[in-house]
């Protein structure tokens, strides 16, 4: 989604743009799946960043800005409300903040004067600089959130939506995430990702933009501290001024002849994920589950983002449920319910194809049962009558379909945020340039294509 | 092309690249930061337009004449090729 929205910017402005994808279908990590019959989102449990019309200077009008779409296009619908759920305490939230602003002063009334604090430092936060020297979330909101129990509960669904890091992030991210969140919001097409990519790719054919589509890059050669050849799967090379890569920092640096195997083994992610997916006969809402479009829960002690030590987590993580974003009139056909957990990629990695199958279904029903601890309770056997099918996806599932190492879908623990490589016309975009989310995805892009081809074009 | 003609392919340009902005009342000769929603990805749109559309090329150590719209008219009218 990031190459595309790069795609777009530099097609529209008359240079020559082919983007090569080993995929049958756009998208990357933002793309979606037939199974089945049935399509399904990778990644969308919602687009964050969502404001309402007429908000100006948020990430999302600028890159409606920047790809000329019209913001109708995307067909938003914004979320019900969504929730942080600990043991024995809760945070409702919605795409108004002054919601947030009551759960946490009226339940954290100690915490009142640190949290504005935090709250009015993110707000002034310069996030897009492209040079700021890291700097420890966890350090940095601690100093305002002295109750390690709201610190936890603040940075869940910020980890959740998008670090690449252990127990911590950088700052900068921090503030992105907070940003996409809780200031602004979450919405999400009543068709899902695809309206998002249909938009995109139209935009880019308008602009006379190239796609070769099931060809992705084999090889980057270099010559003389350039990317002077791209091999492609196929065997055929082509030469390109600029090559603008969407894989990820390591996978990228592991493309590169002569290979940079130590500089992607220095900074390769290891967090990933599992996914179950069920889809129901009828509503959610018909047994209660109406009000929630996204819940992140955690039951441990403290919550602890990092690597999973069995093959799930199940202490924590997030559910989704698509039925309740605000579709209007309308809804989903299907009731969808999805639960994300931490997962360990080696353990799910490693196994022989049948015992990987049985472990997907020895874990589909952990991962649901905690989840459900969450929800509203229902009767026995309602959810087992009303479903239709089940997906689930794991830390291999992502590794094959992606590309991404380890499964990490959110890539490489240090971002490089002015997208810059050792070779001086190969520049990165999308997670591991370090904006996040669907959002972030395209401005990512957008920001790459601006700032090393198009502002460069200029330079003189 | 007059000075006049010139604000008006600006703001033609800027109605495309922010059409969320009101442009019926914009003053001259304040700066367009201070009365539109713009940003820094927005004047490069504005600078990248001009070379798309008109052919004019505006170099980076430049953009600063691009503050207002009677500061563009007057760095920008020369920069059209005058008619024979």
């Amino acid at each position: 989604m990031s190459g595309l929205a790069a795609g777009i910017r530099l097609a529209h402005f008359g240079k020559k743009v082919c983007i090569f994808e080993r995929h049958n279908a756009p998208g990357g990590l933002n793309g979606f799946y037939s199974f089945s019959g049935r399509k399904y989102d990778v990644g969308l449990h919602a687009l964050t960043n969502y404001v309402a019309p007429g908000v100006k200077g948020t990430p999302l009008g600028k890159l409606l800005r920047q790809l000329r779409i019209d913001r109708d296009e995307f067909a938003l619908c914004p979320q019900k409300q969504s929730r942080i759920a600990f043991r024995d305490c809760a945070l409702k939230f919605t795409n108004e903040f002054s919601v947030l602003d009551a759960e946490v002063t009226g339940k954290f009334p100690t915490q009142t004067a640190g949290w504005r604090a935090l709250v009015q430092m993110v707000r002034t936060f310069d996030d897009v600089a492209l040079d700021a020297p890291p700097r420890s979330a966890r350090e940095v909101v601690g100093r305002h959130l002295t109750d390690p129990l709201l610190a936890d509960m603040i940075f869940c669904p910020v980890m959740y939506y998008g670090s690449a890091q252990e127990r911590d992030m950088d700052f900068a991210q921090f503030v992105i995430m907070f940003k996409a969140l809780y200031l602004e919001g979450f919405a999400r097409p009543l068709e899902g990702v695809r309206v998002i990519l249909r938009v995109l790719l139209e935009k880019f054919r308008q602009a006379g933009g190239e796609r070769r589509m099931q060809c992705g890059v084999a090889q980057i050669k270099e010559a003389q501290g350039r990317a002077a050849v791209l091999v492609l799967d196929n065997g055929e090379e082509v030469t390109a001024h600029q090559v603008i890569s969407s894989v990820g920092f390591a996978e990228t640096m592991n493309l590169c002849e002569p290979p940079q195997s130590h500089a992607a083994e220095a900074n390769t992610g290891n967090l990933s994920f599992v996914e179950t997916i069920s889809i129901f006969q009828r509503q959610p809402a018909e047994w209660g589950w109406g009000d929630d479009t996204i819940i992140f829960f955690n039951d441990a002690e403290r919550f602890e983002y990092a690597h999973a030590r069995e093959q799930v987590d199940l202490r924590s993580g997030v559910i989704c449920l698509p039925n309740n974003f605000d579709y209007a009139e309308r809804n989903l056909t299907e009731g969808i319910f999805r639960v994300t957990c931490l997962a360990n990629y080696d353990r799910w990695s490693q196994l022989p194809e049948e015992i990987y199958q049985a472990d997907k279904k020895r874990w589909f029903p952990e991962i649901v049962r905690s989840a459900q601890r969450f929800l509203p309770k229902v009767a026995p056997g309602v959810l087992t009558q009303a479903e239709l099918a089940t997906d689930m996806f794991t830390p291999r599932t992502i590794k094959k379909f992606t590309g991404h190492l380890n499964g990490a879908i959110y890539g490489s623990p240090r971002k490089i945020r002015d997208g810059r490589t050792h070779l001086a016309n190969l520049y990165l975009c999308g997670t591991d340039q370090g904006f996040l989310g669907i959002v972030g995805a395209m401005l990512s892009g957008i920001s790459m294509a601006n700032y090393h081809v198009l502002q460069a074009s200029t330079r003189g | 092309m007059t000075k006049e003609d010139c604000q008006k392919l600006v703001i033609d340009i800027i109605s495309d690249i922010a059409p969320d902005e009101d442009l019926s009342a914009i003053k001259p000769e304040i700066r367009l930061r201070d009365q539109l929603q713009l940003d820094s990805m927005d004047f490069l749109d504005i600078v990248m337009e001009l070379r798309k559309r008109h052919g004019i090329e505006v170099p980076e150590a430049d953009y600063s004449h691009l503050a207002s719209l009677e500061s563009c008219a007057e760095y920008l009218t020369p920069k059209f090729p005058t008619k024979a």
